[in-house]
């Protein structure tokens, strides 16, 4: 008996270790069922987050885009309203002032790193091969903060001086060129402009690799006709999460488009926001039989203790004790299973993460029971125990200790 | 007004069971009793006769239908459940026929028990306490051993060590050497005397043994839910 701890944490205690067996094996029955739940939040969160930094890896959280052009009703001479509401001919559109721009972006605390794009439609001709591209000029220390373009380099480097491009894997491939070899661009608005090959890049994704073409932003102006304009800012954010907001919010304050990554992978969303419904489903009954497992034990004990409630009654314990000592024994329960849990959902992981390789062998994502889901892991298994002994620690703190006495 | 060395008053006290339904069955019919401080009386009487009704009673373990009664001169009907769970712990000491350790503890803690639930959290003075008087009953040696794993005569001097602990102003025992052997029976009996004589406790006993009967001071006798006698010994 330790001085500290309160009559209810003593008796508490000992009667769950008293009841062996029983107590045995409620507690790993609850870890079961936590493993369960953490196991398949770890897994959900590790998929998600690896599908994230995926789709992050190749594209900016947020891009910032002129405005869309309104259509304008065109007026005949005679007054009459023309039959087309007629959109603007596609042409490249720049920037107002994206100098200032740029600064005001850079000075707001959300936003991590602006990056200002020059990009439009180009071929990519390398003797008879001729490839539909899309041509990106950059400047690679702003670029990189938001892709990490550097880091994704396969072969020759990420240098991007006058006359310099570099490519993505597939397109090499497409054209047959490799680091060191000549591109010709030709552009949409005739611009033709002979380049070397300075670097090779594969940002893990194929279309991407067959179709990025980066320049330096200045050669993009010139090819693009859009000297001294820019045609785009990618934005990197401090919480990812919160683009779609900071978009909108975004567009209102510049007059400019933004579109966040959440918007352009709505899709990608609606199959995340449906998995986590699923899941929210399982682990709600998982909880619930957690919860009547417990509690079934419980009710079980305090019919067996009648006698010894009964006495402790007689000897001056009030109502208050004996709730909460029963109370305490469905949260330790709760909190012991957890524990168990969360390290048989470890287990479960290590084994998952051994049988799903990718064909090569590699892991196909890492996953790992983060601290923060092992705790939330307890605090809800607890929490849950503790509820779940309401019922029976009810029956206790109410036993007539005359009949239970006699019984 | 009670006259202060009174321990017990009980006057016209009734006991009815299945209050208010059609099998509602009167068990005690007015009982009058006042024990004294330092009393060591018998209460004795057939099988039925309600000694067990009438024992829960005094020992606020449940609630007379009708009457009054008083624990050192405290009258008990205005107090709730928790009001009567302190005065018990506090003012009455038991000892049951069916020993009623708690298995999961060991001697030492079951006769601390009362001061725990009292106080809250152990400490340094109860262990104290709790030691001399298991000392006191000869288990001295016996302290740390867990409940289950004592024989009966030893767990009912564990027993009346825990009725003591919170020193009590009246001892309750009901049939207290019932279960035990003609050699344990004199031993725990003649301890309850000596515990009488040195610290002037007030016992009411149980008592089926006419040869236990016979070194009681004070005799009360029932048959049917009535005192028939009350008599010196
Ligand atoms: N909860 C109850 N409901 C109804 N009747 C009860 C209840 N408890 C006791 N009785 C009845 O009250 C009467 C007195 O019982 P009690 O246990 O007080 O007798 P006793 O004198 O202690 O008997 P014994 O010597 O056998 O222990 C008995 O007829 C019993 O059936
Ligand atoms: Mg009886």
């Amino acid at each position: 008996m330790h001085p500290w701890l309160p009559f209810e944490w003593i008796a508490a205690t000992r009667f769950l270790r008293e009841g062996r067996m029983q107590s045995l094996l409620i507690i790993v029955g609850v870890g079961v069922g936590v493993s369960v739940i953490v196991f398949m939040s770890a897994l959900l969160s590790g998929l998600q987050s690896n599908l994230v930094k995926r789709t992050l890896s190749s594209q900016a959280h947020i891009v910032l885009l002129p405005p869309e052009e309104v259509a304008r009703p065109q007026r005949d001479d005679d007054g009459d309203l023309g039959p087309l509401l007629q959109k603007q001919a596609q042409r490249l559109r720049s920037i107002d002032q994206w100098q200032k721009i740029r600064d005001r972006l850079g000075a707001l605390p959300e936003i991590a790193a602006v990056s200002p794009v020059a990009s439009g439609p180009a071929f990519a001709v390398r003797g008879d091969a001729n490839k539909s591209v899309t041509l990106l000029g950059i400047e690679p220390e702003h670029y990189t903060r938001i892709i990490a373009l550097d880091e994704k380099i396969v072969a020759g480097k990420l240098r991007l001086n006058a006359g310099d491009t570099v490519i993505g894997i597939e397109l090499a491939k497409d054209l047959g060129a490799g680091v060191g070899d000549k591109l010709r661009l030709n552009s949409g608005s005739g611009a033709t402009d002979t380049l070397t090959i300075t670097g090779l890049f594969d940002l893990g994704n194929k279309g991407v690799n067959a179709r990025n073409v980066y320049v330096g932003l200045r050669s993009a102006q010139t090819l693009l006709d859009l000297v001294g304009g820019i045609s785009s800012f990618d934005l990197s954010l401090v919480d990812i999460y919160s683009a779609e907001t900071l978009a909108q919010h975004l567009a209102a304050e510049t007059g400019l488009q933004a579109d966040s990554w959440i918007k352009t992978n709505a899709q990608f969303f609606t199959a995340l926001t449906s998995q986590r419904i699923s899941s929210n489903v399982i682990r709600f009954f998982v909880g619930l039989s957690v919860a009547f497992g417990i509690a079934s034990v419980l009710v079980v004990s305090v019919v067996q203790r009648a006698k010894e409630i009964g006495i402790l009654r007689a000897m001056g314990a009030t109502r208050g004790q004996l709730l909460r000592t029963f109370l305490l024994q469905g949260g330790i329960v709760g909190l012991c299973g957890s524990m168990i849990g969360s390290a048989l959902a470890a287990l479960f992981l290590a084994l998952w993460q051994t049988l799903a390789r990718n064909p090569d062998g590699t892991p196909l994502f890492v996953i790992s029971v983060e601290p923060s889901l092992v705790f939330i892991a307890a605090a809800g298994a607890t929490l849950v125990g503790t509820l779940a002994a309401f019922i029976p620690a009810r029956r206790a703190a109410g036993l007539d200790p005359v009949v239970a006495i006699r019984g | 007004m009670a006259e202060p060395t009174n321990v017990l008053e009980l006057s016209d006290v009734h006991k009815s069971y299945g209050t208010g339904s059609p099998l509602e069955v009167e068990i005690l019919h007015g009982i009058d009793l006042r024990l004294q401080r330092g009393e060591f009386a018998a209460l004795i009487g057939p099988s039925g006769s309600g000694k067990s009704t009438l024992l829960n009673l005094i020992g606020l373990l449940d609630r007379p239908t009708g009457g009054h009664l008083a624990i050192d001169g405290q009258p008990t009907s205005g107090l709730d459940d928790t009001g009567l769970t302190r005065l018990r712990g506090r003012r009455i000491g038991f000892v049951f026929q069916h020993h009623l350790l708690i298995p999961a503890f060991t001697a030492l803690e079951n006769v601390m028990m009362p001061m725990l639930v009292d106080r809250g959290r152990p400490d340094a003075e109860m262990r104290e306490r709790a030691a001399t008087l298991l000392e006191q009953v000869g288990l001295g040696e016996r302290m740390n051993n867990p409940a289950s794993q004592l024989s009966g005569g030893q767990q009912q001097r564990v027993a009346i060590a825990r009725a003591l602990v919170m020193r009590p102003s009246l001892v309750l025992a009901d049939e207290p050497t019932g279960n035990l052997d003609t050699h344990s029976a004199d031993g725990v009996f003649a301890l309850m005397r000596e515990i009488n004589v040195a610290r002037q406790t007030t016992f009411l006993i149980v008592t089926h043994d006419p040869r236990l009967a016979q070194r009681c001071d004070r005799h009360i006798e029932l048959v049917d839910g009535r005192i028939v006698a009350d008599r010196p010994n």
